[in-house]
């Protein structure tokens, strides 16, 4: 049974496990050269010069600057201000001064040793906190990648507000007003397939590039622009991907551009792979943040007034942060009404490495905050967390700060009321506070300090605002020669399992069997640009327009059938039946189609709802279409000797319209939460200088297996009818849960009111010293 | 591994003589056990290298061998064999501890004592247990076998008392006095495969009855990643040494002075893993528990 | 130099320096690129083997150590009964999603399974500690190759609703 709501294997699978599948690196091309990048050691400095060291290099290697490009110096994605290659300045450590490539991984690494590049070391501005000083003490300054940019930091890189209400007064009346500033740092992706590509060109002029990606089309662009092509003329097949999670949304297009410049200049395909290191010094993080809040509540804990300042890291360059930015501002609020709210956010520019997408998109940073606050509202007036969440909890009907009317798909309390009733929430919470209350303050008994938390959650499904309506992205579907559906979309499975939910949906909604479908591989030569495989919009979004798509093309051969042979045949699982008994495999039906003349190719594009507006200026409106929904329980052990945390069981209750396919819809809930488990207590970017002090995985930590709590994950359903069979974007959504969670629990098991992420043992013991000074002191 | 089809296999050392004439002869060989520090460098590094001497086919260096008073472990002993040796598990269990914590799997079947040794980062996990252990390093060079008590072994951050030309062969470890217990703790970045924060090893024991009361008759303390080569805690050691013991005194006194006397005598950095403070800190704790345990029911 | 060893079952020949990675020989030489590269220090797991049946890092192993030696590659342990019933498991029950950590996971699990065919939930967390995953959160590996692991279930979010998924 492979129908909707079942978990059959995905196709994928053996290929992957027993090492067949062709990955980014692993694809071998005749003659191919391989390529090195030859990276700025500083983080801020004039560049005088580049000198390619020929006889050092091996014979026939090439070296690329930015004097060397054919077309502008800027990697296309909102705008063009990221260069290709830095020129006069660089601006973060990492950032690419030049390019070479050679016969083989070994000489290409002796040609980038052969380039010599000549800097004059400028002041940084390496921190946030030094960031936001410079910002309020200078006006705001642009430049692009093609003027002589100025030596100083430009320091906002983004900006957007949003206001419902009259805040001020509200605060003014309000019983109690909490503060609290809140932080979260870096994170690194840490896919297990670094970046890698592959470009050649054809006999005809073409260049292709074939490498691990998200976003065909958004690599398509950036090779359009970098090389002056006509598009016609640029070709980007996405390989099997090994891990994504937003860091192979934009950051291909570089490598990609990097890969194609090299083919060119060298005459023959080029590999450029990244190894570990270089994956983690050169490539986009998650913004670290500081988010202010100011909360006004009444005694009951009612929410009066929310105001909230957000401040994000962008790094050297602007990449995607402005929208990154704008989900942040959009789910700042949390899952909660209020009727007054002021929020403002701005990305401030560092000299270290361009901070972009990653899972969650901005949401996680500032939903952490919101959950951290409400925790914070909640011990001011003595409340439990569950309490403080069940007052202001969203329901149907409610109206969001933007002015969005919440649909019959809202589920925040259903989660909320299902994973404290499965865990036992509010008296293991309660029991707890007082076990540490009541606890002496010396460990000497040796056991762990136990802990509950729990965070309440939401995610918007599809692109911010009015970029779903802009795009109204394509699906293609036709009929094959032997009468088979093939489907056509950009999208690339990064393990989400698209490769499994897409023939669910295209077979679901053709009445097809299974194997009546096929799906072109990603190749925008083939396929139409149905748009990025980003932002919770796979299933939903591009899931929905295949189902319309095959849909129509089945329908179209359905009809076709009975102009000729009389109405009444039905179609299902592929076979057309006649009550009379007669039956028909489809494939045969569309083979006389073709047969006769019929039309066998459909173009469907996504249609978002026509209530969906929204004034991308004001952010008022419907920003998402729907949101998915989450209420995560945490139980942390903290061992009394040493702080470390170790997370023992996580339950999830997430709501998901419709778990198309269970197994996989599972899947991204339990690895997104482990992923934010990470976050909550070991990923920490160390830089001093703006150098990397971690950029390997022996010292940028991330879970084990035997760090990994057990996850329990509840889906519940309630179907949205904007997707296909009811079904939402969700693989973003466990990123929002699972830091906030576990901080509550740390605090419920130690006292310590943790502010920062991540919550490693040494910020917990420099907490524990700061509130034990205080207290003698006191 | 003896049937070898290629030529070079052969081309290996067999016995622990003709390695340390090879590399007498070629001062530029890299002697390789299990590779697990020496393979962390880039392509163009490990390119530079034109020869090795693998010391993984050396019947000498490897294995655990019963001496008079103790045991001897070959230098290229992996650490996977350490783990789950009967008579290390019996006899050395701070040393099986350690070697469960070597790393993951892979690393473990990989990973030797020696190399441990040999590489003399301040972090390795083995190094506490080795000094608290009274462990004697047997080194063989140009100029025959010598012997180096582990505390002399470590000189300086990241060097060795080895002379060029010279490998370590086995280490001795004593057997400890009877009655007494073996303690391992690791403070790791993360729950496995981790570089340590801290590591301690306690060797020692309270005679009499120890549930009721007794006194601390012996004691050996050290710690790994809290100065610049793995350290003994010798002025801890002497806050113990002849000191009632009981489970009221040890948690209301003795550990903590002991603990205190530990922190007082280290000079932990900040680094990439961890602070100096924390680690100062961590040790007092790591260790006060060590004490606390040490004369509590096993 | 010049190296003679076993692969998969089969007598291969490989050419390089002294301290090449037998991870590039297997991918650039042999051509098995199921074996991955994840960090290229021994923290990943992706690149494990076998190497005289031990479960070992192929990116710290060096040439001039493989002569004579047995490897066996993921290609080689999922063409055995025993690793195809691996990958199997895993797929089945959400234990791959990207895929570029499941070759060394389905290595290091073959080895365990030949010691201990039923281990507990902590045994398989202790031998695949040296393979990080990021995607699956362990807990669909766990699904696969124990019998101690938490089962994801589907049901209506309104109580009383009629359920449109079918639970597991």
């Amino acid at each position: 049974m492979t129908g909707i709501g079942t978990s059959p294997p995905r196709p994928d699978g053996f290929a992957k496990a027993s090492g067949a599948a062709v990955y980014a690196d692993d694809l071998v091309r005749p003659g191919m050269w391989f390529g090195a990048t030859v990276r700025s050691p500083h983080a801020h400095a004039r560049l005088d010069g580049v000198r390619f060291a020929a006889e050092r290099a091996p014979e026939g290697a090439v070296c690329l600057t930015a004097a060397d490009l054919p077309g502008p110096n800027g990697i296309l994605l909102i705008d063009d201000e990221w260069p290709i290659l830095a020129a006069g300045t660089v601006r973060h450590v990492g950032e690419p001064v030049a390019l070479v490539a050679a016969p083989s991984r070994l000489g290409a690494l002796q040609a980038a040793a052969a380039v010599e590049a000549e800097y004059t070391p400028l002041p940084a501005v390496l921190t946030l906190e030094e960031a936001a000083a410079q910002a309020t003490a200078q006006p705001t300054t642009q430049t692009t990648a093609h003027a002589t940019p100025p030596a100083t930091a430009r320091p906002l890189l983004a900006e957007c507000s949003l206001a419902c209400g009259d805040v001020e007064a509200a605060l003014a009346a309000a019983t109690a007003v909490v503060e609290g500033t809140w932080s979260t740092g870096h994170q690194e992706h840490i896919y297990i397939e670094c970046n890698a590509a592959t470009a050649w060109v054809e006999d005809d002029g073409t260049v292709v590039v074939h490498g691990s990606m998200q976003c065909p089309y958004y690599v398509h662009k950036a090779l359009v622009h970098a090389l002056g092509a006509a598009p016609e003329r640029v070709r980007v097949q996405a390989s099997v991907v090994g891990g994504g999670f937003g860091g192979k949304e934009d950051f291909p297009s570089v490598i990609g551009v990097h890969a194609a410049l090299l083919a060119r200049a060298a005459g023959r395909p080029v590999r450029l792979a990244y190894d570990r290191h270089e994956d983690i010094v050169g490539t986009t993080k998650r913004h670290p943040a500081v988010v202010r809040h100011r909360t006004a509540v009444a005694a009951d804990g009612t929410l009066l007034a929310l105001d909230i300042d957000v401040t994000f890291d962008g790094g050297a360059y602007r990449t995607l942060s402005p929208v990154v930015l704008s989900r942040a501002v959009l789910h700042a609020f949390g899952p909660y009404r209020c009727p007054n709210v002021r929020i403002h956010g701005r990305v401030l520019a560092t000299h270290t490495a361009p901070n972009s997408a990653f899972r969650g998109f901005g949401a996680p940073q500032t939903q952490f905050a919101m959950e951290r606050q409400m925790d914070a509202v909640a011990r001011r007036l003595g409340l439990d967390p569950l309490e403080v969440r069940r007052r202001n909890v969203v329901r149907p009907g409610d109206r969001l700060p933007t002015g969005q009317v919440l649909g019959e798909s809202t589920a925040a309390e259903a989660c909320l009321e299902r994973a404290a009733a499965r865990t036992g929430f509010q008296e293991r919470w309660r029991a707890l506070e007082r076990e540490r209350e009541g606890r002496a303050d010396d460990s000497a008994d040796g056991a762990p300090r136990r802990g509950i938390g729990l965070s309440l959650y939401f995610h918007g499904a599809g692109f911010t605002g009015s970029g779903e309506r802009r795009m109204q992205s394509p699906v293609g579907a036709r009929l094959l020669a032997d009468g088979r559906v093939e489907v056509l979309t950009a999208t690339t499975d990064m393990g989400q399992g698209c490769v499994a939910v897409f023939p669910q949906i295209a077979a679901a909604a053709g009445s097809l069997a299974d194997d009546d479908v096929t799906f072109a591989p990603p190749d925008t030569a083939r396929v139409p640009d149905s748009g990025p495989t980003v932002a919770s919009r796979t299933t939903m979004i591009v899931g929905g327009t295949i189902a319309r798509a095959v849909a129509g093309l089945s329908r179209r051969v359905v009809d076709w059938w009975q102009g000729e042979h009389g109405a009444g045949w039905q179609l299902a699982d592929g076979t057309l039946r006649h009550p009379g008994g007669d039956a028909v495999p489809f494939r045969q039906a569309a083979r006389e189609f073709l047969a006769a003349g019929g039309e066998g190719a459909l173009e469907v594009r996504h249609r978002p709802p026509d209530w969906q507006e929204f004034d991308d200026a004001t952010h008022q409106g419907s920003a998402y279409p729907v949101y998915a929904w989450g209420c995560d329980v945490v139980e942390v052990e903290v061992d009394p000797d040493t702080w470390a945390v170790r997370p023992t069981a996580v339950t999830a209750v997430c709501e998901v319209g419709r778990a198309l396919h269970p197994t996989l819809c599972a899947g991204q809930i339990e690895g997104g939460t482990l992923q934010a488990v990470g976050w909550a207590l070991t990923e920490e970017v160390k830089l001093d200088g703006g150098r990397y002090l971690n950029d390997r995985l022996a010292t940028y930590i991330i879970p084990t297996a035997r760090d990994a709590p057990r996850v329990s994950v509840e889906l519940l359903e309630q179907p949205y009818e904007g997707g296909p069979f009811g079904a939402k974007g969700i693989g973003e959504l466990p990123m929002d849960g699972g830091a906030p969670a576990v901080c509550q629990a740390v605090e419920n098991a130690t006292g310590i009111a943790v502010t920062a992420i991540p919550a490693t043992p040494e910020r917990l013991f420099a907490w524990a010293e700061g509130d034990r000074r205080r207290e003698e002191v006191a | 591994m003896t049937a070898a089809p290629g030529g070079t296999a052969a081309d290996a050392p067999r016995t622990l003589a003709d390695a340390c004439r090879r590399l007498g002869d070629d001062p530029n060989l890299v002697p390789v056990a299990g590779g697990t520090d020496l393979m962390v460098s880039d392509r163009l590094e490990r390119s530079a290298v034109a020869g090795v001497l693998d010391l993984t086919r050396i019947p000498e260096l490897t294995g655990v061998r019963e001496v008079a008073g103790g045991l001897e472990i070959g230098a290229a002993t992996p650490f996977a064999v350490l783990r789950s040796h009967p008579a290390v598990c019996r006899r050395f269990p701070a040393l099986a501890a350690a070697a469960a914590v070597v790393g993951g799997w892979q690393i473990q079947s990989r990973a030797t004592l020696g190399g441990n040794l040999v590489n003399a980062s301040p972090a390795g996990d083995s190094l506490p247990v080795l000094l608290a252990l009274e462990a004697v390093v047997v080194a063989a060079g140009p100029a025959g076998e010598r012997e180096i008590p582990c505390a002399a072994f470590h000189v300086g951050y990241r060097k060795t008392a080895l002379v060029p030309g010279e490998l370590v062969a086995r280490i001795r470890l004593p057997d400890p006095s009877p009655g007494s217990r073996q303690l391992f703790r690791k403070v790791g970045t993360r729950e496995a495969q981790a570089i340590s924060k801290v590591v301690v090893a306690a060797v020692g024991r309270v005679g009499g009855e120890g549930r009721e009361g007794g006194v601390v008759e012996s004691l050996r303390l050290a710690a790994g990643s809290v100065a610049a080569t793995p350290v003994r805690l010798r002025a801890a050691e002497a806050a113990a040494v002849g000191k009632p013991w009981s489970p009221e005194t040890a948690r209301t006194r003795l550990a903590e002075e002991v603990g205190r006397a530990a922190r007082g005598e280290v000079t932990p950095i900040d680094d990439v893993r961890s602070t100096a403070v924390y680690r100062a800190a961590t040790l007092e704790r790591v260790v006060r528990r060590l004490i606390l345990d040490l004369g509590s029911p096993e | 130099m010049n190296v003679r060893f076993v692969v998969n079952g089969e007598e291969r020949e490989a050419e390089g320096a002294p301290l090449e990675r037998l991870l590039d020989v297997l991918r650039e030489q042999l051509a098995l690129t199921g074996t991955k590269e994840g960090c290229g220090e021994g923290e990943c797991g992706a690149c494990t083997v076998l190497l005289d049946g031990e479960p070992a890092l192929s990116c710290l192993v060096p040439l001039a150590q493989c002569a004579g030696r047995d490897v066996r590659t993921v290609e080689g342990v999922a063409a055995l009964p025993a690793g195809r019933r691996i990958v199997e498991r895993l797929v089945a029950a959400g234990g791959v999603q990207c895929g570029a950590c499941t070759p060394g996971i389905v290595v290091t699990a073959f080895a365990l399974f030949e010691r201990d065919p039923a281990p507990t939930r902590q045994a398989l967390a202790d031998a695949l500690a040296g393979n990080l995953c990021r995607c699956t959160g362990y807990e669909g590996i766990f699904r696969a190759l124990t019998d101690d692991a938490e089962q994801p279930t589907v049901s209506p979010a309104r109580p009383g609703a009629p359920a449109v998924g079918e639970a597991e």
